[in-house]
């Protein structure tokens, strides 16, 4: 048994959790920017998948990883205005909108995939984006390899993190949109507008559910299939509840679920071989089952979440 | 008293065919304090809005400091340097005093402006006498200091003008004092201050000037409201004389409630602690005090919704049981619950469904597991004509139905099977004098037919006139019953702090 230990706990397991835990932490932020402003995003696990489609397109076409990139924040934000069209300026029902931008960006996704590249025996691929050793930092020992010998994507999520707390309590516009989710009357009667304010913020989450997306296609797999996001989407929207709508917490969240899931891969492939893999695979979700039940009891979600606003309703 | 602050000329404001407001003139002098006063849909809910910027105005201009200002936004108002404190205050429980006190305000370089901020907040407090914990959730702060919040952001962003709706409305009579001797101080400083309320003699005591509206137009303005009689008042706000219901002298009977030894256990809001308490037949037993001390959790105890961890309680004689709504009903039971939208009726219903919703089950309404439509639009019908509620029809969607229409609905529910004991909460909250007067007529027929009322309410005048006697509570304990022949509103004020009287 410490020899399957010995295997799992090295410096290739907890570069594994950092990789992992990347697209996790975009996605949950994005849809916590948005929770936060009080509108509820379903259509995450379709965005993710047309940014990642997109961005794998544009790069591919294109030659520059960072156009494709570019692409798939564009997506995700296009995406993003579209939910805050229909939630936010129209009012309507969010999970109907939601599942409706899912089932949308997903079939759209897939429709474009065959129309550009065809039906291929080998799906094409791409050169994604290669590990950039940080000068320095990456000698630390264990922690050096692991969290600074890594893709630019994932230096980009680390840094995402304060930024989005940041921005979430010590910015004007931050205020606003915990305002908007909490009490949307009393952010107007301020002269806040509560329709600008969520629609913003769903955009912004949109595009950070963008790179979700771009860091799918463009670094892990480097290629896009159509089971490219396999849930990750949905499973965000459970860490956003397990984070407590804080991006500290919420970014813990996707670290746990990655550690998890890489935990899961090491177990597939280390001599536990009796047992189905499938047994493994389920792991991650039983965990997140779990830890939702337990941690969701005490979780307060923001208070105008699922409600719209329209201003001469009492 | 100098040029006026702010100006109101020929205000005009229909919605479809009713003229919410029509050619109203209103002005505020800098260091007054206005009161505007009216009945439920006399147009000043309208009014104000139209000065906060909700609505537009059809007709008529706004000045402030002489010069013409068009208000479309929320935020126009706040830049003119107008306020308003709202019934349903406008804050964020979750978020910190300083956060709600900074929303909207730009921050520096990127930031929020916490240290402008706090400085800001100080500097009100010392003022006006206005202080509070910046950094405590609003969440912790009382009605009282989340109000005390409400006034504080208005003067944050430089409101000249505060607007005050119904402020009085939440408070304990100790708070009252607190607020007005604040806005007295604002006043003092040169701020205009406008006063809505229905409480006449808060009114008086607080107002240099009256505005009266009546159908959307100024019905009459009074200059000296400390010398003016209530009655005067209320004349003008009816158009015509409104003499209190004489409660003549009643012979009590037998006890129909008793409450015995109470508790209930803190699941939510305040426990009971060991009530006791009894109505006889033919009494109106008053239950004063400042709410969230225990009154939800009386209310629910009595009306079976709500299991005591200890003590009996009987009605008619009969002991209680099991505490289902069903069993109390049963025994003779009736009730107004405190809030008509979410617990009194479904209000996406039709009125003739809510009205028959306690007896649904019973023989009247249904037979072998079937609804008998007929005889629910029959009974909705009969009521509808008895107590002269204003609405299209039994099938009129309950939520249609004005606040006072509605209550007379609840009352005749309850009223038509002859309950022995009734107990209501707030039975006249939000209504106006002519459709709170009608209730209480009501409840004075009931007690000259013999019926126990318990009467759960926070306007101690209204108690002082209603009921026999007064039992008050603080903290979830009956810290005092007195006779109202002998009860005084100081009296009781001073027992809703929590000090004891004599019972």
């Amino acid at each position: 048994m410490s020899a399957v230990f010995e295997q799992i706990f090295q410096v290739g397991f907890l570069a594994a959790i950092i990789r992992i835990a990347t697209p996790l932490a975009f996605a949950t932020l994005g849809e916590m920017f948005s929770e936060r402003a009080g509108v509820l995003n379903l259509g995450i696990e379709g965005i993710m998948l047309l940014s990642a489609m997109t961005g794998f397109t544009a790069a591919s076409l294109s030659g520059s990883l960072w156009l494709g990139v570019l692409a798939a924040v564009l997506t995700g934000m296009l995406m993003g205005a579209l939910h805050a069209l229909f939630t936010v300026v129209l009012g309507l029902s969010q999970h109907v909108c939601g599942i409706g931008v899912t089932l949308f960006s997903s079939g759209l996704a897939y429709f474009l995939y065959r129309l550009i590249f065809g039906q291929q025996s080998v799906p094409p691929n791409i050169n994604g984006f290669q590990t950039l050793p940080i000068p320095i930092l990456s000698d630390i020992p264990v922690l050096g390899p692991a969290v600074f010998n890594q893709f630019a994507l994932v230096y980009m999520a680390i840094l995402a993190i304060p930024l989005a707390a940041f921005i979430l309590y010590r910015t004007p516009w931050g205020l606003s949109v915990r305002m908007v989710g909490e009490n949307p009357r009393a952010a107007d009667s301020a002269g806040v507008s509560v329709i600008a304010t969520r629609f913003q913020a769903v955009v912004l989450g949109g595009a950070l559910m963008g790179l979700a997306g771009a860091f799918l296609s463009m670094a892990q797999f480097n290629a896009f299939t159509f089971g490219v996001v396999s849930g990750r989407g949905w499973v965000a929207i459970a860490l956003v509840v397990f984070g407590r709508w804080d991006p500290w917490r919420s970014a813990g969240a996707a670290l746990l679920f990655a550690f998890v899931d890489a935990l899961q891969l090491r177990m597939q492939a280390s001599g536990l071989g009796h047992i189905p893999y499938e047994a493994f695979l389920m792991l991650p979700f039983i965990f997140t089952i779990v830890a939702m039940a337990v941690m969701s009891r005490n979780a307060v979600a923001p208070s105008a979440l699922l409600k719209p606003f329209r201003r001469e309703e009492r | 008293m100098s040029a006026p602050l702010i100006e109101m000329r020929g205000i005009t404001k229909s919605f479809g065919a009713v003229k919410a407001n029509e050619a109203v003139d209103l002005s505020v002098a800098p260091g007054e304090i206005l009161g505007l006063l009216g009945e439920n849909g006399a147009g000043k809910t309208t009014l104000m809005n139209v000065l906060f910027g909700a609505y537009a105005p059809d007709a008529g201009e706004i000045l402030i400091q002489g010069r013409p200002v068009r208000i479309t936004s929320s935020a126009d108002a706040l830049a003119a340097g107008i306020g308003m404190v709202h019934q349903h205050f406008h804050l964020a429980p979750r978020l910190t005093v300083l956060e709600n006190l900074l929303i909207g305000i730009p921050g520096k370089t990127g930031r929020i402006d916490r240290a402008g901020g706090l400085a800001r907040l100080a500097e009100i407090g010392r003022q006006h006498g206005l202080t509070l914990d910046p950094d405590l959730p609003v969440s912790a702060l009382s009605v009282g200091e989340q109000q005390r919040l409400e006034i504080v952001k208005a003067l944050f962003r430089g409101a000249r003008l505060l607007i005050l709706d119904e402020p009085t409305a939440v408070l304990a009579p100790s708070e009252v004092d607190g607020l007005f001797s604040a806005l007295r101080s604002m006043a003092a400083q040169g701020l205009g201050i406008i006063f809505i309320s229905h409480k006449l003699n808060e009114v008086r005591a607080l107002t240099h000037r009256c505005t009266v509206l009546r159908h959307g137009r100024v019905a009459g303005r009074v200059d000296d409201p400390a010398n003016t009689t209530s009655s005067a008042m209320a004349q003008l706000m009816c158009g015509h004389e409104i003499v209190p219901p004489a409660r003549g002298p009643s012979t009590p009977g037998a006890a129909v409630l008793t409450l015995n030894g109470i508790s209930t256990s803190r699941h939510s809001g305040t426990a009971l602690r060991d009530v006791s308490l009894a109505v006889r037949a033919g009494e109106i037993l008053g239950i004063a005090g400042v709410s969230g001390n225990g009154q939800r959790a009386l209310a629910e105890v009595i009306s079976g919704v709500r299991v005591p961890d200890a003590g009996r309680m009987t009605i008619a004689g009969q002991k209680v049981s099991r505490f289902s709504p069903r069993e109390v009903q049963a025994l003779g039971l009736g009730r107004i619950p405190e809030d008509r939208m979410t617990t009194g009726l479904v209000t996406n219903l039709p009125l003739a469904d809510s009205m028959v919703l306690p007896r649904i089950g019973t023989a009247a309404f249904s037979s072998k597991g079937l609804l008998k439509p007929d005889a629910i639009r029959a009974f909705a019908e009969e009521q509808i004509k008895a107590y002269d509620i204003r609405c299209p029809g039994p099938m009129t969607r309950a939520g249609a139905l004005s606040g006072g229409n509605l209550q007379k609905a609840l009352l005749a529910r309850e009223l038509a099977f002859d309950p022995k004991v009734l107990i209501v909460s707030q039975p006249t909250r939000g209504l106006d004098i002519g459709a709170a007067r009608f209730i209480h007529e009501k409840f004075l027929d009931m007690r000259a037919k013999g019926c126990g009322i318990i009467v759960i309410g926070e306007d101690l005048e209204e108690l002082l006139v209603l009921c026999d006697r007064i039992a008050v509570m603080y903290e979830g304990r009956i810290v005092g019953t007195l006779d109202s022949a002998d009860a005084t509103i100081a009296q009781l004020g001073l027992m809703m702090t929590g000090a004891e009287g004599h019972s």
